[in-house]
């Protein structure tokens, strides 16, 4: 077939969302405490470095020995079935939390990431961007997505590593330190 | 636009939640009318069938940077997106199955003990690849809001009824075929706090997954011939007529169920980089052993 068909627009999330996408341990890939686990956490700020309260996001990623996993059971957390992807909405302070575990690369020396899908209120179609891991140097210096940016924005797709062993990784939608977000056409 | 006034919309975008006569009052003296946001979004029409006509290309996603949706002011990157090659997982969609959605899920008028109130209707259609393909067994969300404009949402402080017997919220996994079909009642139009008599158009939002996670989104299908289209600055986000069309559900009788619901048909194509179709043979039939 060579006729490709016109993609559907998107349209924002609107403010009404919150009764409808989130479920239950929607955040938790893992429960939390579960061996491995960690927690992932940031802010989504506006334009004007306010919180926004009313932001939801996906996060996409392979489990820890980078292998792509392709199970169902996302919607009904069975607490021992790690799907790969979850939900969470931020609070009415901006933040954002999910339970989760380090992702492995995905091929021998290939940088870590998680991938994300970010939806909001005024937020006219959904925004991709990616999580790398801070680690592992080498690989972040070879990543060519990363390459392709100079220092300043290559750093807001980086997350920081907590001392308890978890990520912290905010989103600034515009302005200063204004996160890198991705086409993929 | 002044500042106090995206302020006070970020802060809340519905009509207060007083008496109902009050939403009838002008809301603040310095508040926008219809015609002034009429006149952007003409504007903003006008510029981009001139860019056309001089051989632009046809915009076919809304626009991030859209004054006219206030909201959209402070929440858009000003930088350009950036060019990425999607790397292994990104060429991977996350799997549902029918372990994570009920059958009856796809039925919004029967979640509680009686009968919604309004225009019982079924939305059906498939959910394709940009070649076409089915995009067999996947995830599709919606939610909206009852026959009389009102969501089941703390924030919804429209003076409208809620209906009992409604809660606005299906899910369903798509057949071989990529298919879908909700029954529903068909949604009101409800106000909003973008600028004073501010309208939205009736809508089903819907959030869909295709078989790669690029492929992700969200969007809101429409009802034809509906008079707030010129008027709605979220639809207008979509300055080109043919892209906005593709959100718009079409009347089909064949979809019509005697003596039961009027029918309408909505099919959605999700396109983006695409891993080899071998590939995705191989992950779908390893789906199916889930
Ligand atoms: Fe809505």
């Amino acid at each position: 077939m060579s006729t490709k068909l016109v993609p559907t627009p998107g349209q924002t999330v609107g403010p009404f969302y919150g009764y409808a996408l989130p479920f239950e341990k929607d955040n938790e890939l893992l429960p939390p405490g579960f061996p491995g686990s960690i927690r992932l956490q940031g802010t989504v700020y506006d334009g004007a470095g306010h919180t926004i309260p009313d932001a939801i996001l996906e996060i996409w990623q392979p489990d820890a020995d980078g292998k792509i996993v392709q199970r169902t059971g996302s919607l009904v957390r069975d607490g021992y079935t790690f799907t790969g992807w979850g939900r969470g909405a931020v609070g009415n302070s901006g933040v954002f939390t999910f339970t989760t575990v380090n992702p492995g690369p995905t091929k021998p020396g290939a940088a870590p990431f998680i991938s994300v899908a970010l939806f909001a209120r005024g937020l006219t179609n959904r925004l991709f961007t990616r999580i790398y891991l801070p680690e592992d140097t080498e690989a972040l210096a070879n990543d060519p997505l990363l390459g392709s940016l100079d220092p300043e924005r290559r750093k807001t797709l980086i997350a920081r590593r907590d001392p308890d062993g978890g990520l912290t990784w905010d989103i600034r939608l515009q302005g200063e330190g204004e996160t890198v977000f991705l086409d993929f056409q | 636009m002044p500042e106090d006034i995206t302020a006070e919309l970020e802060s809340e975008e519905l009509v207060p939640p007083a008496e109902p006569k009050a939403a009838h009052q002008p809301l603040d003296k310095a508040i926008e009318s219809q015609a002034d946001l009429s006149a952007e979004i003409s504007a903003i029409g006008e510029a981009y069938r001139r860019a056309l006509k001089d051989g632009g290309q046809p915009e076919i996603q809304p626009r991030l940077d859209y004054p006219p949706y206030r909201s959209s002011i402070l929440r858009h990157p000003t930088k350009s997106l950036q060019h990425a090659d999607p790397e292994t997982i990104e060429l991977y969609s996350p799997a549902f199955g029918h372990q994570d959605v009920h059958a009856l899920e796809s039925d919004l008028t029967i979640q509680h003990n009686g009968e919604p109130l309004g225009e019982r209707i079924i939305v059906s259609g498939k959910v394709l690849d940009g070649d076409g393909r089915p995009v067999a067994g996947q995830l599709v969300e919606i939610w909206q809001a009852n026959s009389s404009g009102r969501y089941i949402h703390k924030r919804d402080q429209h003076p409208a009824p809620i209906d009992p017997n409604f809660t606005g919220i299906g899910r369903c996994i798509t057949g071989p075929d990529g298919s879908y079909r909700f029954t529903t009642i068909k949604p009101g139009a409800y106000p909003w706090k973008n600028h004073l008599n501010a309208w939205r158009p009736a809508h089903i939002h819907f959030s869909l997954f295709g078989t790669e996670f690029t492929q992700r989104i969200i969007t809101q299908m429409y009802f034809p011939g509906d008079q707030l289209f010129p008027l709605d600055p979220i639809y207008q986000t979509i300055v080109d007529q043919d892209a906005r069309d593709r959100l718009v559900a079409t009347y089909d009788h064949s979809i019509t169920e005697p003596e039961w619901a009027l029918g309408y048909n909505w099919d959605i194509v999700l396109t983006g980089p695409k891993r080899t179709w071998t590939e995705n043979e191989a992950l779908g039939a390893a789906g199916d052993e889930e």
